[in-house]
């Protein structure tokens, strides 16, 4: 089978994230902390998705996602696969697994929380995978993904 | 972070709670006992609440305790622009223990991670307030001779009542069955109903006082705050709803008792005062011996 032309090119070796729905894309990017990374990248967005309707893409070059950093993308963009590239080839695919507790990532929704008002560094229990509820350790109000705002 | 602090109520297990209220019992049999003699306990209110700071200065006092602290921030560096984790700091190097109320909510839960000894949560805006919740659970208790198997009957502001979630929570140890009696705009929040529903308690809703007080074990009252009403006209649509009048109490059980943290409006009219199922007076005594009983469980003392 003749392979499509990509949208955005194939890299030699490090990671891909796709599916990522296209309103996301820079909440990802930042999550990832990926804007201050050296590494060659290159994005695409509103690609069309049958899944998602409009898609974003991330390529890393020479960049392998640990499972600690796939797992923050739970918090913003669950759907997103990730593929590691190996010479061309994709040598490992990477699940998003909703982590236990979150850290320091996203702000507490509670305009009335310590966090929100010190220099304190957040902190959630996730109490419900999908859609996501976090429970902030210091105020217990619950942030759900609607009003998930990062850090 | 300490273990000793008590910030919430669900850092307290069913067996703690327990422990907390026998030794209040105690308290109240023989309440002076200088168990406290040679401590320093830091009162720190960074906004006023006369009726928890006098109960918590009594419950030290009787203890044997030395008292220092402030009744409200403007008489505290917060002025300066100091921050929590600096007073805390600070204060934290003076005493054995720290009872403190804060405007801010999880204020209690970050200064238990920067001192090294107890925190008290006096109040941390409408977050917790644990201490109230132990002397509800202490005048339950009292009045009924057990926790178990009761019919709790919450009346008035479900929704920002902070005093009620405690109190759920709490009795959730107990296989309870719950009435909520609210407005419309004031029901029970659903994080709490979905917490009810996981642990197979049941609870019913109504928007009638009449048709609650009859099934009561406890009737808890509670007040519609002003301030928490962004818009005014809100409040006053639902500020008047529910009104308890002593006629309303005739096929009461023999058992019940009515509760309200205090302070009162109106929704207890006072010719309920003289009713022997009226318990809110008696209630904020056991505050005294319920605190007395947390701080010598966060010090070890007993």
């Amino acid at each position: 089978m003749a392979k499509k032309e990509l949208q955005v090119s194939a890299i030699e070796n490090g990671t891909v994230i796709d599916h990522i729905p296209a309103a996301k894309l820079f909440d990802v990017i930042n999550v990832l902390g990926i804007a201050s990374m050296e590494n060659a990248m290159t994005y695409g967005t509103n690609l069309k998705s049958s899944k998602l309707g409009k898609k974003a893409i991330i390529k890393i070059w020479d960049k392998f996602l640990e499972d600690n950093e796939v797992n923050k993308l739970a918090l913003v963009a669950p759907t997103a696969k990730i593929n590691i590239i190996r010479d061309y080839e994709v040598v490992e695919k990477k699940v998003v697994n909703v982590p236990e507790r979150v850290e320091g990532i996203v702000k507490c929704m509670n305009p009335k929380c310590i966090t929100n008002h010190e220099k304190v560094r957040t902190k959630f229990r996730v109490v419900n995978d999908s859609p996501i509820v976090l429970k902030c350790h210091y105020c217990e109000k619950l942030t759900d993904q609607e009003h998930m705002e990062m850090n | 972070m300490n273990t000793h602090s008590l910030v919430s109520i669900e850092d307290y297990t069913k067996e703690e709670i327990l422990e907390v209220l026998k030794l209040a019992s105690e308290f109240e049999a023989n309440p002076n006992q200088p168990l406290l003699k040679g401590k320093v306990v830091a009162s720190l209110f960074f906004e006023p609440s006369t009726r928890t700071r006098l109960s918590f200065e009594t419950a030290i006092s009787r203890l044997g305790g030395r008292i220092v602290g402030f009744s409200d921030a403007s008489s505290s560096s917060v002025t300066k622009g100091e921050t929590l984790k600096d007073t805390i700091k600070m204060v934290d190097n003076y005493c054995d223990l720290v009872v403190m109320r804060h405007p801010v909510e999880g204020a209690a839960r970050y200064a238990s991670e920067v001192a090294v000894h107890p925190i008290l949560n006096a109040g941390d805006g409408a977050n917790q307030h644990p201490s109230q919740t132990m002397l509800d659970l202490y005048s339950i208790y009292k009045t009924q001779g057990t926790l178990e198997n009761l019919n709790i009957c919450m009346v008035g502001d479900l929704k920002y009542g902070r005093t009620v979630h405690s109190l759920l929570q709490a009795m959730s140890h107990f296989h309870p069955t719950f009435h909520f009696v609210a407005p419309t705009s004031l029901q029970m929040p659903e994080a709490y109903k979905l917490h009810l529903k996981e642990l197979n308690i049941p609870y019913y809703e109504h928007t009638e006082l009449d048709e609650v007080i009859e099934k009561a074990d406890i009737l808890y009252m509670t007040r519609v705050q002003r301030e928490r009403f962004a818009d005014p006209l809100e409040y006053e649509k639902v500020k008047n709803v529910y009104i308890l009048k002593n006629a309303m109490l005739a096929n009461a059980k023999k058992n019940m008792r009515i509760l309200h943290p205090l302070p009162r409006v109106n929704e207890i009219d006072v010719d309920v005062d003289e009713n022997p199922k009226a318990y809110y007076f008696e209630q904020a005594r056991n505050g005294v011996f319920a605190r007395q009983a947390i701080i010598c469980k966060a010090l070890g003392l007993k």
